[in-house]
């Protein structure tokens, strides 16, 4: 009883750290120049590495966040991440407002992670605009996972697991 | 006693963790180099009829892209001059949205804009899937006359090296 207590005080402290890590990873990756609409304005702070989510998921005890896709959804047709929720590229109208459903009656400090991987970091469209739409929102544990090329390069090829399919 | 009985798990984690991260899986598109390209048959937004294999004898520019890609736009002028400069005698560009076909009009409108004249298809996950996996644009691949897919480019790649490619490719029977 006692060692399973002890397992599950591990498993969480795991989760916690690696949820931390976000803010050191990102640091030295995140991309110089940034605009007000490209993925480049999103805070270093905000930003999470395709490893650590990996890591996060495999825990199996560990609180998950909700995983949003705010990009093509051909490209999440093709591959996404387990338990991935498409909500819409951020780029347009129509996207942010089914984005907005998504979330809809969520705790605000729901941990939540968006992602896209359509372009390279820096080129991305979708990512700002729904990062700051779900700041705006009042969500506080919000992470971009940093794909430096795209969702194909950054999370299939390392072996990471995807699902197809809408 | 106890304390080994906490950690153990906690080893196991860390395998776990290390495990995970050792794992690559190779890339599939990368394996269609020096592959038959994958044939399709495809209606083009003029509604014309694209099918791969009737290029068969010509080099071909197969380029992956969307609307909302800056990276793509730029590179489309350039795509079309090629496609005049060495004639579809030749050369044949092909381009596949890979935007939502509910935007097909956009695309249109798009196409105009850039002054882009080679033929543009609506692509979909089945289309991105036989080429390994579009899952980020732009992604072009050439294919030489004998139906074969000799490069594939990713991202904002140099044009120039692209252009030279296609030169080499030309001047092979």
């Amino acid at each position: 009883m006692k060692s399973r207590r002890g397992l599950q005080t591990v498993l969480a402290m795991a989760a916690v750290l690696l949820w931390g890590t976000a803010v050191r990873c990102g640091a030295q990756f995140a991309a110089p120049d940034a605009n007000a609409s490209s993925a480049a304005s999103i805070p270093q702070s905000a930003l999470l590495q395709p490893d650590v989510l990996n890591r996060l998921l495999l825990l199996k005890s560990a609180e998950k966040p909700l995983i949003l896709q705010v990009g093509s959804r051909l490209f999440f047709a093709e591959a996404h991440i387990p338990g991935a929720v498409f909500s819409g590229p951020g780029s347009q109208a129509a996207g942010l407002q089914l984005l907005q459903i998504k979330v809809a009656g969520l705790k605000r400090d729901r941990p939540i992670v968006i992602y896209c991987g359509c372009c390279p970091w820096d080129r991305c469209p979708n990512l700002g605009p729904a990062y700051k739409l779900l700041r705006t929102l009042g969500f506080t544990n919000v992470k971009a996972l940093y794909l430096a090329n795209n969702f194909g390069d950054d999370w299939v090829n390392k072996g990471y697991a995807v699902e197809e399919g809408l | 006693m106890r304390w080994k009985r906490v950690c153990r798990p906690a080893l196991l984690i860390a395998a776990l963790f290390l495990a995970a991260g050792a794992g690559r899986a190779a890339d599939p598109a990368r394996t269609l180099l020096d592959q038959p390209a994958p044939q399709f048959v495809r209606s083009d937004l003029d509604g014309l009829r694209v099918d791969l294999s009737a290029y068969r004898g010509k080099v071909v520019l197969l380029n992956f892209w969307a609307g909302w890609c800056a990276p793509c736009l730029t590179e489309m002028p350039r795509f079309n001059a090629w496609q005049r400069e060495f004639g579809t005698q030749k050369l044949q560009v092909l381009g596949v949205s890979m935007d939502e076909v509910e935007d097909a009009d956009a695309v249109r409108t798009l196409r105009r804009k850039l002054g882009v004249d080679y033929p543009i298809l609506m692509g979909d996950a089945a289309l991105g899937k036989l080429y390994g996996g579009i899952l980020g644009v732009p992604v072009s691949f050439l294919i030489d006359r004998q139906g074969v897919i000799r490069a594939r480019f990713q991202g904002e790649t140099g044009l120039a090296a692209m252009e030279k490619r296609i030169r080499t490719l030309l001047a092979q029977p």
